[in-house]
Parts: structure tokens; C-alpha cells; sequence
């Protein structure tokens, strides 16, 4: 063996805790080594056994969530998830955090969020055709919360729209426990044919190891260790560890990639994300059992003098590694100049079951795999059950109905989305046929499916209420997946799986680490019940600011299917219509948003969750859209009963007039399983769900311009409306 | 009809015009690589289609302009050809001298992508002739540089000549000078517009409101054999 630059034993132990490596971790990577490491061989540890690459907080729970279902393809493991949809084709999707990134430089640390989770996505072999979004801001009236708020929304726009892969969702809270750790999630979703999903289990002696994409320079060193730790008051200072993205590159390699995968060159293939080179070839060699070779002399370079340590951790954007069948270099290689990108042959596969990286003539690093991910840390830490909220009590009626009606749909986490969404290019691509602001979930027909005279669309959703999950985290997570559930089959979609992004404080308090077991243990529970299994995922912890934890979010990406994207409904109230209330009312106001913005108190547990009640309305309501009865369908989420009538009528100008009487708890409550269907005859729906066992109510019937409430008089949708759109612009006016 | 788009580096809706195309015309367009230096022959349309091409580095359409394959847009167009540029399609007709003024940064200075309503103000070229004069229609808009700009003595050459097919109707969003959302060649058949109409083209996805200037182009070069 040549001679391997290896570090100072006492530096390398110092090193080693400054690049995150706990003491005991070191020391089993000595063990793994059988020496002091070099300092390449360092900075591979660290990454890999960074909190987030390799989960080790979050496995042991993550393991109790069901992954399996006749129509899963691919479970979590891969770059994404994939389902079956029918007629031969599969979805892929997946949904990852770029929290930290964006609090640090909201612009570029949102976009490379989408930017990367669109890689994993078309590494699969899929062509994006749909993004979406869960957001969480601090207080919407500090003046750094808008800023925020303003880069996040232009990163994300900036991305996705020359990528040209429209963004038809998403959500957004605001809550002061994220002004210091504001939340990004992104999601994808793509398309392919069933048959044909590449994966990363690289196979083959001697195959070519490619680089392609970007080149490689000195930006985002370290990006998966500073998402690892907590924030204190100078993360500012590490603005120099947020990557820059490129969405223009990324569009060449998505168009790139797909033209290659056409041909028959690739053998495993695997972005360059977290830990760049070393997550991509540890992952593709490990997960096919094989060693590889890497020259780094050969990996395209934007800047002059770099080491093999900055080159392994360098997390520069649009960049992918992929093993290729011999003989198919100079083929992979036209094509990649065609799209005027980098394409390198940086190394073999072998059979030693090594990575072995080799720069300038010396062997900068040499180490074994296997013990690399079966030694990896992975901890069972202490648990702190969330103690239950006391029930509420009575809370009376400070205000009178349409008052609070009025507030409710004026306030951040109510009032109109449009400001967001008209940054976003949500129709590109021309198949999104339920866009923002017009159904429950989107809706995006699938382009394979029309040109072989198909009618197939996906109908996509993010959901969860993290103000629930805080107060229970078991009940949140349940809500968090039927939510999304009850989102898809509002338009008449079959949910079929999910992707959740786990979005937690620091896991090493007791409290922390409980509301992550209970969330899973609630998801699990739901997903089971509901059918709806979850295929790929991703875990941020240490969302904190000195000591200070965000709100427990469990983010759940939804995707379901739709055969005949003709029988669609949306949210939008027709006129002369009979209003039926699906689901039971019991007028729960605990953690409702009534209480909050209403009452000022964020107290009592959330609305329990019966998951039996959730399927049997659920399947109800689906049925009935399916049978073309039902002209719109709107879910009671957020607000209650009438916030979810008053949104229906805002986004038509269509009023009604209510005859259903009730008081704030009825009106207000956030019971589950609840859903707001518009038909043309209201008694053969009610008499339909009688037969199906299922509790329904007339509410009104819609008609002209106002809401009438019996008892409270009436007030005009315009009126409504206008205070529900205009918040977001007043708020971010001059920002 | 026989029709081509050309494809840039970082064009993003040459699928969705290549539907809206055939939709109206059963005739699919050709693809044509911007390294091409000549186009297919016998081409009744040529199309520049919307996307970020290169990125929009520099300036939106300023390098799709001189990409080899502008030469023989150039060319088709003195010879009296149809070509239509959407989005960024219509920022790179400027930047080529094709069609006169510029699309500057929207007065808000940020991305507007929503629906807009457009009034054809001329229903007698190639691309309207199944629009009525003065009819109103939806069309989406998604750009971040749609401010169309000229010089007094510009605008008002255009809207003498009656070359101002397109203008926003509801509200100018994106601060275009006389509310131009499309404009013309002296000849009509140059055409550059923002807003998309090939993303109105099907009841089921965003509707119908765009179909007829491709209903228009179809029957033009249908007639033209």
C-alpha cells in the first residue's frame, strides 16, 4: 500500500469533534480503520455519520412506518419512492428539508432545496412533472420574517420556473416557534414507465464510474454537518457552507439524463446531494457490494487547487455519478456534449469492497465499506412522552360569528396564498388542470397517459398541523396523514402513498426525541388504516435556535390517482347548489385556529382522530364524486365548518345561504373526517350516506353574492374575499 | 401545416407547444436543435418557443439570438415566413431585430404567473383569423421580463401601422408600454406575444381560450397546401 497522508493523532481527534464526530463515533471509526485517518478519510466519516445522512436518531423510529402496499414499487432506500399508477406507468416522488440552507440565504438555500430533491426524482429515471411545497415562517410581523419569506418564495419560483417543471402546490403556516428555523420542504413528483427505474446499486468489475453535470468547486463544504448541529447566534457566518444553484445546468442534466436513460448505457446511477462525491460512491458501491476507485484528478474542477478533502465534501449543485456498461462511454459522452456538460470517467468499480480515492499520485483515502454502514452510528435515545393537554372546558363566544369569520380568513394562516402562487409557474408542461387556490390537491394529468389516449392524472398535496402536533404529537400524526388523505379524495383521487418530512428539534432532549416516536407512532397508525404507506422520506433535526425547538412537523406529501381526470371536482361553489356536511360535528375547539386568533389561547388537545370514520366518510365522499354527482368537494380543515363553506364561495363569488343552526363550536370546531360537498340534489346524497352508514347534513343551498348564517346575519363574499386577499401583499408590501 | 420549434438550451415549453400545434392541425411540428444552421424545407411556421434559454444569463433571448440557428430564422422571416416567438420566444425576436422595442424586468419586479385577458386587436393575420376583432380571451402568463418597452417614435409607428395585435385587457400587470402583449412585422408575419396560448388549448387543462390562433394557423397554411 502506498503511503497514506495520515493526520497527528491528537489532531486528528481534535478534527474530528470539530467536524461533528462524537467520541465514541471516532473511536469506532478507528476501529473501522485499524488507524489514525487521513484527513480525506475524516471528513468521509463525518459526513456519513452526520445526523443527516445516516439517520441514526431516526431509524429505530422510522422502521414502525409501513412501506409496503400491492402498488409500491420502490419503498424508501432509494433516491425516491415509486407507485404503480396503471396503464404501465409508475409516479416517482419524494419530498427533503432544506431548512438550515434557508435560513442562512433564503434565496439559494430554497432553491437548491428544489433543485435537489428534483435530482433524486429524475435519477429514478422520471421526468419531473410536478413540484410542490410545506413552508413555515416566524412571526409574520417581524421585518426578518418577510425578508425570509420573500427570498424562500423567489428561490423557489427562480428554480422551478426555468427548470420548467410547474410547482402546483404546497402549504404555509406562520408561527413565532419558527423565527429563528423556518421550514422548507420541497417535494417532486415524476413520471416514468413502470419497467423502467434506474437505482444506484452499482454492479460490474471494471465499469466506468462517470461524472456528469457541473463542475466541482469549494461551495457547501460541510453542508450535511451544519445541518446537524443547532443554530446559535452567529450561523450567519456560515453563509460560505450554502450552495449555489444553477437552475439552468440542472434543466441540461435533467434533459440530458433522460436522453441517455433512453439508450441502454446506465447501470446504476445516483445524485451528488448531501456529501456530494462521497455520499453518491459510498451509496452506488455499497448498496451493489462492490469497491470503487476514484482519481480526482480526472473530476471536472471550477476552481484551481483543490484537495481530494474539498472535492469529497464539496456540495457544488447539478452534479451527478453514474457507472456506465463498458463500452458505452463515448455514447454517454455525445450526448452530455450535445447538452454542453461536464462528462468525466473518474473511476472503476472493483471487487475489494473499498472506496479507494487516489489524488496527484497519493492515496488519499482507503477504507472498507461494508463496516462504513453497518458500523454506522444508530442511537435509541431517551424519550419523553409530550404530557397530555387538559381538556379546554367552555369557552364562550367573545365576538359572534360572521366578526370571526371575517378575522379568520384575513389571518396568516388563512388568508389567500395568491401572492406565493403567482410567483410560480404552475402551468408549464400543460397538463395541470387543478392548479393553487382551485382544489383540495392538485391535479396534473399525465402527458405518457394522453398520448396513448389515456385520461390518467395524479392529484398531489402537502399537509400537516403542526400546532396539533406540539400539543399531541400521536394525534398530529394521525391528522397529519389523514389530512393529507382526505385532501386527495376531495377531488375524487384514490390516495396511494405518501412521503413525510420529519422536521424536529434537537433529538438529544428527551421531550424532543418523544414527540418524534409518538408523531411516527400516530403516522404509522393512519397510514396503515388509510392504505396509504409511506415509499421515501427525509429527516431534519436540530431545527433550533438557541435552545429553542420549532413546532413538531411531520410534513406528509401525498400523491393519489386519478383514471378519468374528467371527473375532477374542485373547491369552487356552483350556484344553486344543496351544501351537505359529510361527517360528524362535535364542535371541538381545542388548538382550532378559532381559539387562537379568536380567543388568544393555543390550548386543549387537538381533535382526536378517528381513523375508521376517516376511511368510511372518505370512501363515501370519493364514490360520490366518482359517480359524477358532485359539482364541488372542499375538506374541513384549518378554521372549521364555515371558514371551509366561505372558502368554497370565495373562490366561485358564489354565496348561500345557510339554514343549519349552530354556535361558535359548530361553526368553528375542527372535528376531523369532515368534508363540504356541493350537489344538485342534497336529499339523494343524504339518503346515499344514510345507506352507506355515513352521518351527512344539509347545510343551505348557494346562491347569490352573500353568506347567510341563521342567527348572525349575512355577509357579502366580496367582502370576504377582498379580506382575504388582501394580507399577504399588505404584509409584504415594500419587502 | 408544416411547422418546426426550434429548441434551445434551457427551453422549457416546447412540448406544450408542440400539443397546442398538433391539437389545431393533427400535423406534428418538427424539433430543430439550435445548432442547426438551416431549417427543414418547406416550412409554413417556424415557432420560438417560451423557456429560460441559456438561462437567461445576460439578458433574456440576448444569446438565443445569436445562436447559429437565428441565421436561418433570419432568413426564413426576409423570405417572407411565418415565425411566431412566445415568452421568451418573443424576447429573443427583439433581441434579434426581428421585431422592434424590448422586454424589460415586470414593473413589480417579480415573477408574474397567473391568467391574464388579452384583446386581439387585429383579426386579420395568419394567427388570428379565428379570433373576431375586439374579442376578448384568457391566456396564462409566466414571466419575470414581459415589460414591453419601445421609444415614443416606436410606439407610435406601431400603433399607426396597426401592429399591435395583442393588448392586456383587465389590468397591465406587467407595465408594458400601451398595454402591448403582442406585436407584429410590417408584413404580419412576424408575431411576438407573451402570455401563452398554447397552455389554453384543452377544456380539461387551463381551456380553450388560446385554441383559436392555432385554429387560425392551421387553416392559413391548410389553405396555403
Amino acid at each position: 500500500m502506498t503511503a497514506l497522508p495520515l493526520l497527528d493523532p491528537a489532531r486528528a481527534a481534535q478534527l474530528a469533534a470539530e467536524f461533528g464526530l462524537k467520541p465514541d463515533e471516532y473511536e469506532r471509526a478507528l476501529g473501522i480503520l485499524g488507524r489514525t485517518p487521513t484527513l480525506t478519510e475524516l471528513g468521509v466519516f463525518s459526513v456519513m455519520w452526520s445526523e443527516h445522512c445516516s439517520y441514526k436518531s431516526s431509524r429505530v423510529w422510522l422502521r414502525e412506518l409501513p412501506t409496503k402496499a400491492p402498488w409500491v414499487l420502490v419503498g424508501p432506500g432509494e433516491n425516491a419512492g415509486v407507485i404503480a399508477i396503471g396503464e404501465g406507468l409508475a409516479a416517482v416522488f419524494k419530498m427533503e428539508s432544506h431548512n438550515h440552507p434557508s435560513f442562512i440565504e433564503p434565496y439559494n438555500g430554497a432553491a437548491t432545496g428544489v433543485g435537489g430533491i428534483l435530482r433524486d426524482v429524475f435519477t429514478m429515471g422520471a421526468r419531473p412533472i410536478a413540484n410542490l411545497n410545506a413552508l413555515r415562517f416566524g412571526d409574520p410581523a417581524l421585518p426578518r420574517t418577510r425578508q425570509i419569506l420573500d427570498g424562500v418564495v423567489r428561490g423557489i419560483g427562480g428554480y422551478g420556473n426555468c427548470v420548467g417543471v410547474p410547482t402546483v402546490g404546497g402549504e404555509v403556516n406562520f408561527h413565532p416557534a419558527y423565527n429563528g428555523n423556518p421550514l422548507v420542504n420541497a417535494m417532486t413528483v415524476g413520471i416514468l414507465r413502470a419497467d423502467r427505474i434506474f437505482t444506484a446499486a452499482a454492479t460490474g468489475v471494471g465499469n466506468p464510474v462517470v461524472y456528469v453535470g457541473s463542475k466541482t468547486g469549494r461551495d457547501g463544504i460541510h453542508g450535511a454537518t451544519m445541518s446537524s448541529t443547532e443554530f446559535s447566534a452567529d450561523s450567519e457566518e456560515k453563509r460560505p457552507t450554502v450552495q449555489i444553484g444553477d437552475p439552468f445546468a440542472e434543466k441540461l442534466l435533467i434533459e440530458a439524463c433522460l436522453e441517455l436513460m433512453a439508450t441502454d448505457a446506465i447501470v446504476a446511477i445516483q445524485d451528488m446531494g448531501a456529501a456530494g462525491l462521497t455520499s453518491s460512491s459510498v451509496e452506488m458501491a455499497g448498496k451493489g457490494g462492490m469497491g470503487i476507485e476514484l482519481e480526482l484528478d480526472s473530476v471536472p474542477q471550477r476552481e484551481t487547487g483543490m484537495t481530494a478533502y474539498e472535492m469529497m465534501l464539496s456540495e457544488s449543485q447539478e452534479r451527478m455519478l453514474m457507472v456506465l456498461k463498458p463500452g458505452r462511454e463515448a455514447l454517454a459522452e455525445s450526448i452530455f456534449r450535445k447538452w454542453e456538460l461536464d462528462f468525466a470517467v473518474i473511476g472503476r468499480l472493483t471487487d475489494t469492497g473499498r472506496i479507494v480515492i487516489r489524488h496527484k499520485g497519493v492515496t488519499e483515502a482507503d477504507i472498507l465499506l461494508a463496516p462504513l454502514e453497518s458500523e454506522a452510528p444508530l442511537y435509541r435515545r431517551p424519550t419523553e412522552e409530550t404530557p397530555k393537554q387538559p381538556p379546554l372546558g367552555e369557552v364562550a363566544d367573545p365576538v359572534g360569528l360572521l366578526p370571526a369569520l371575517e378575522k379568520l380568513v384575513a389571518s396568516p394562516d388563512l388568508c389567500s396564498r395568491r401572492w406565493i402562487w403567482d410567483q410560480y409557474d404552475a402551468q408549464v408542461g400543460g397538463q395541470t388542470s387543478k392548479r393553487p387556490g382551485q382544489a383540495d390537491a392538485a391535479v396534473v394529468r399525465v402527458e405518457e397517459s394522453v398520448d396513448a389516449g389515456g385520461r390518467l392524472a395524479v392529484a398531489l398535496t402537502t399537509d400537516t398541523t403542526p400546532r396539533y402536533c406540539q400539543a399531541d404529537p400521536e394525534e398530529g400524526g394521525k391528522q397529519a396523514v389523514a389530512e393529507a388523505w382526505r385532501n386527495i379524495t376531495a377531488t375524487g383521487a384514490l390516495p396511494r402513498a405518501i412521503t413525510d418530512n420529519m422536521n424536529f428539534g434537537n433529538p438529544e432532549k428527551p421531550r424532543i426525541m418523544g414527540q418524534f416516536a409518538a408523531a411516527v407512532r400516530g403516522m404509522a397508525a393512519a397510514c396503515i388504516a388509510l392504505d396509504f404507506p409511506v415509499v421515501s422520506g427525509n429527516v431534519s433535526l436540530y431545527n433550533e435556535t438557541e435552545g429553542r425547538a420549532i413546532l413538531p412537523t411531520p410534513a406528509i406529501g401525498g400523491v393519489g390517482v386519478l383514471e378519468d381526470v374528467a371527473k375532477a371536482v374542485g373547491l369552487a361553489l356552483p350556484p344553486s347548489c344543496d351544501l351537505v356536511l359529510v361527517g360528524e360535528t362535535v364542535g371541538h375547539l381545542g388548538q382550532s385556529l378559532w381559539l387562537r386568533e379568536i380567543a388568544g389561547r393555543e390550548e386543549g388537545p387537538p381533535p382526536p382522530v378517528d381513523l375508521a370514520a376517516e376511511r368510511r366518510n372518505g370512501d363515501f365522499v370519493r364514490g360520490e364524486i366518482l359517480s359524477g354527482r358532485v359539482r364541488a368537494c372542499h375538506d374541513c380543515a384549518d378554521g372549521g365548518l364555515l371558514v371551509t363553506v366561505a372558502e368554497m364561495a370565495m373562490a366561485s363569488g358564489v354565496g348561500a345561504t345557510l339554514d343549519a343552526q349552530g354556535d361558535h363550536r359548530f361553526w368553528f370546531g375542527e372535528d376531523q373526517a369532515r368534508y363540504v360537498l356541493a350537489v344538485e340534489n342534497g336529499s339523494a346524497l343524504l339518503a346515499a350516506a344514510e345507506g352507506a352508514g355515513v352521518p351527512a347534513r344539509r347545510l343551505g343551498r348557494s346562491c347569490g353574492g352573500d353568506l347567510v348564517v341563521p342567527g348572525a346575519g349575512a355577509i357579502s363574499v366580496a367582502k370576504l374575499a377582498a379580506a382575504n386577499e388582501a394580507t399577504l401583499p399588505a404584509l409584504m408590501q415594500g419587502v | 401545416m408544416k411547422a418546426a420549434i426550434v429548441h434551445f438550451p434551457g427551453t422549457n415549453r416546447e412540448r406544450d407547444m408542440a400539443i397546442a400545434l398538433r391539437q389545431a392541425s393533427g400535423q406534428r411540428p418538427q424539433m430543430v436543435w439550435h445548432r442547426e444552421t438551416e431549417l427543414p424545407l418547406g416550412l409554413d411556421l417556424v415557432v420560438l418557443p417560451g423557456g429560460f434559454s441559456y438561462g437567461d444569463y445576460l439578458r433574456c433571448g440576448a444569446m438565443a439570438a445569436q445562436s447559429p440557428v437565428m441565421g436561418a430564422v433570419r432568413d426564413f422571416a426576409a423570405k417572407g415566413g411565418h415565425v411566431l416567438g412566445v415568452c421568451n420566444g418573443f424576447q429573443m425576436l427583439t433581441e434579434a431585430g426581428l421585431l422592434p422595442g424590448a422586454l424589460l424586468r415586470n414593473a413589480s419586479l417579480r415573477f408574474l404567473a397567473m391568467d391574464c385577458t388579452m384583446k386581439v386587436e387585429r383579426a386579420d393575420t395568419a394567427y388570428t383569423r379565428h379570433f373576431q376583432p375586439g374579442q376578448r380571451f384568457k391566456a396564462t402568463m409566466a414571466h419575470g421580463d414581459g415589460n414591453y418597452f419601445a421609444d415614443d417614435a416606436t410606439i407610435e409607428r406601431l400603433e399607426g401601422e396597426n401592429r399591435v395585435v395583442f393588448r392586456y385587457d383587465d389590468e397591465n400587470l406587467n407595465g408594458s408600454r400601451n398595454a402591448i402583449a403582442g406585436i407584429c412585422s410590417e408584413n404580419g408575419r412576424v408575431l411576438g406575444l407573451m402570455p401563452h396560448p398554447e397552455n389554453c388549448v384543452d377544456p380539461i387543462v387551463g381551456g380553450e381560450d388560446g385554441l383559436p390562433l392555432f385554429l387560425s394557423l392551421a387553416e392559413s397554411f391548410a389553405e396555403a397546401g
